[in-house]
């Protein structure tokens, strides 16, 4: 890629601004979504109520909300003709609108403050329990003494996870942003091949944005981070201190953060409904397309991280670790230039796509698999080990029976994420082979909402699907 | 016969030395503290663990380069002795070969093992369908098919109660002793020793003793014995 973009190492002045945009757009998400997730996750840990578990699984659902669809519900809340703006009018207030940097802002803010509060909650859930206690009874501040120092572990994590996500926003950008003001470098990249042709300078742009991202999943890797991905949301400490006050701050902050991620959805459902009945001819092949691209990534990052967490070493460590540094769009981009002159990228679109976001999902695959092999292998290594089962019997009748819950879950993620990419696709899809997010900018561009937001519920109808489907065949039979 | 000669054994700062010869057709008995060393003693002779120095024989042929699926050893842990997540009969199975394929001839004889250790008819099951001695019982069962004539036992039976216990080391006495076999037992109990092992390894200090006739040895024990015995 690098190769290519030699000779044509000219930036435009525009392309130095998308650069300024993509970082102080990813460093205020970031700040915005930790700084709102703190009190939010500080409800969570502390208070017991009706729907909480619900509210904390909800938390995780924007993991495989398609990006394209959460955008569509911020549009129907926050934008001209939106629930915000009609409410505004009443009392005469003028409208606002969500394209720019603001909606951008705002987009990754939504995206971001449920993994935010799940990272900072798992800081709270932490603190064990004996030492609320032991300041209870010693009349200790729990702020001062247990919070803060704990804050300050998670916080930057959570931060520089949350600012890694944010520099690499594309569909976001693409539908809210745009113009000179709210342009990222991989919308420029976009833009600079889909509008300029300039293969050159897409190349260069690529290599910058990955640049910032390597560093940036660098330092990731520099900060402590919690795990996520398992169980074990659902403890409430036993607190002594927290009345008055301090309840009414924590339902503010719940009812609020409930509202925000809610809303958006239901006005999906409200608005996707009607258009159900009216949806554009050729959406169904759209959807067959997006479930073979989900399916066909889904297989491949199963074999891939597998053979990554089976074989191990340095290798397995830096191939789970690249995709977090080169988004969808850099590697497309990559492949788009190395393949252009070879073949018509549009003839290869979705087998390039399901290879890209296979690839996007091997991190987190690997980070499923991982520790379910390590444990299949402490328990029964060394029975297999006695019996003889090396290789293939090994697998067969040790790894794969023991990892079907976390090879289900890592599925169901794969393919919800796949079915709602949309990075790739943009860049190689001819006419005729637009998948189910692509089909919903096109619908967007040509302002046909009402039919955008059909082809939305169905595909969110269509990833939560997938997920389920998935994750419920790792649980099925798992008695054992 | 089993010959630990001049073995040493080294994981990190604790070390464990053995020089000594088990008589055939025995069940000994590898008493001592926690942490004094048994299961390492065991996982040595699986071949678990590399010794730093030594080797380890069978019948004079040196097992020590050997991974623990090809010598003739079979062992039973203290837990995880079956794969959860596998019927009764495909744990067996895999005791006879690592494809889990069996022959009918060989079906019959899981037939006849399970009746031998009094699980008949439950082949279907999955482990976790079976108390905790029927679970002693399918690991038993496979290493009896096995076939394989040195068996360590690293305390499998110690979650059972007092009664089960004695009744499975019993069926493990009798069907797992015999001429041109050797089971070597780990236990912290005087009592199973006194009750099944004809000979007492004693592991203390670094060192793994020769074994000696568990009577006169309990009868008489030497000092670092004695005070783990609390006499």
């Amino acid at each position: 890629m690098l190769w290519r973009a030699g000779g044509a190492l000219r930036l435009a002045p525009a392309d130095a601004g998308a650069l300024w945009f993509t970082l102080w757009q990813a460093l205020l998400s970031a700040a915005l979504s930790v700084a709102a997730a703190i009190p939010v996750a500080r409800a969570l840990a502390r208070r017991r109520f009706a729907g909480r578990g619900l509210l904390v699984t909800l938390l995780g659902a924007p993991f495989i909300l398609p990006v394209i669809v959460a955008v569509l519900g911020l549009i129907a809340v926050f934008g001209r003709g939106g629930a915000l703006n009609d409410a505004l009018g009443l009392i005469g207030l003028g409208p606002l609108s969500i394209y720019g940097w603001h909606g951008v802002v705002l987009a990754h803010v939504f995206f971001n403050l449920p993994l935010a509060t799940r990272l900072i909650l798992q800081g709270w859930l932490s603190i064990p329990a004996e030492r609320f206690r032991l300041a209870a009874s010693l009349g200790a501040p729990v702020g001062r003494l247990l919070e803060w120092p704990m804050l300050r572990g998670v916080v930057p994590g959570a931060f520089a996870v949350i600012f890694l996500i944010c520099l690499t926003s594309f569909a976001v950008a693409l539908t809210l942003g745009g113009g000179p003001r709210a342009t990222t470098v991989e919308l420029a990249i976009y833009q600079a091949i889909r509008f300029d042709f300039d293969l050159g300078r897409a190349a260069l742009l690529a290599a910058i944005q990955f640049g910032i991202c390597a560093a940036a999943a660098l330092a990731v890797q520099a900060v402590r981070l919690p795990d996520t991905m398992g169980g074990g949301f659902d403890r409430v400490v036993e607190r002594w201190d927290g009345g008055g006050l301090s309840r009414g701050v924590d339902a503010v902050a719940l009812s609020l953060a409930a509202g925000f991620l809610l809303l958006p959805l239901a006005m999906i459902a409200a608005r996707g409904l009607p258009g159900l009945a009216d949806l554009p001819p050729g959406i169904w092949a759209a959807a067959l397309r997006s479930l073979l691209v989900a399916l066909g990534a889904t297989a491949l990052t199963l074999v891939l991280a597998l053979a990554l967490v089976l074989r191990g070493g340095w290798i397995a460590t830096l191939s789970g670790l690249l995709p977090l540094a080169a988004s969808s769009l850099v590697m497309g981009t990559g492949l788009f230039v190395v393949l252009y002159p070879v073949v018509a990228p549009r003839d290869v679109a979705l087998p390039v796509t399901a290879l890209v976001n296979a690839a996007m999902a091997l991190p987190f695959a690997a980070r499923i698999l991982g520790p379910a092999v390590a444990q299949a292998e402490a328990a029964h290594g060394r029975l297999a080990d006695s019996l003889g089962l090396a290789g293939w019997t090994r697998l067969r009748w040790l790894l794969l029976p023991r990892l079907r819950r976390p090879l289900g879950f890592a599925a169901g993620l794969t393919a919800a994420l796949s079915m709602g990419d949309l990075g790739v696709i943009a860049l190689f899809a001819g006419d005729g082979q637009a998948t189910l997010p692509l089909m919903m900018v096109r619908l967007m561009g040509a302002y046909r909402m009402e039919q955008a937001a059909g082809a939305a519920l169905l595909l969110l109808s269509l990833s939560l699907a997938l997920f389920w489907i998935f994750d419920r065949g790792g649980r099925a039979d798992a008695d054992a | 016969m089993l010959t630990l000669e001049n073995l040493r054994l080294q994981q990190d700062d604790f070390s464990l030395a053995a020089d000594l010869v088990l008589p055939d057709g025995g069940v000994v008995a590898v008493l001592g503290p926690s942490g004094g060393g048994k299961s390492t003693l065991l996982a040595a002779i699986a071949g678990f663990l590399a010794p730093a120095a030594g080797r380890v024989l069978w019948n004079g042929v040196d097992l020590t380069p050997l991974p623990p699926a090809r010598r003739p050893v079979s062992i039973l842990f203290q837990d995880n002795n079956l794969f959860p997540h596998l019927t009764v009969a495909q744990n067996l199975a895999l005791g006879l070969d690592p494809r889990g394929r069996v022959t009918a001839e060989q079906r019959d004889a899981m037939t006849e093992v399970l009746r031998l250790v009094g699980l008949s008819g439950l082949e279907r099951r999955r482990p976790a369908a079976l108390s905790g001695g029927q679970q002693s019982r399918a690991a038993l069962a496979r290493v009896l098919l096995s076939g394989r004539p040195l068996v360590l036992l690293d305390e499998p039976f110690s979650a059972l109660g007092p009664g089960l216990r004695a009744e499975m080391l019993d069926l493990a006495a009798s069907v797992l002793g015999g001429a041109g076999r050797c089971l070597l037992m780990v236990t912290h109990d005087p009592e199973d020793a006194r009750r099944i092992a004809s000979h007492v390894v004693v592991v203390e200090d670094g060192v793994a003793a020769a074994p000696q006739p568990t009577a006169a040895l309990l009868a008489d024990p030497p000092a670092g014995l004695r005070a783990y015995l609390g006499r």
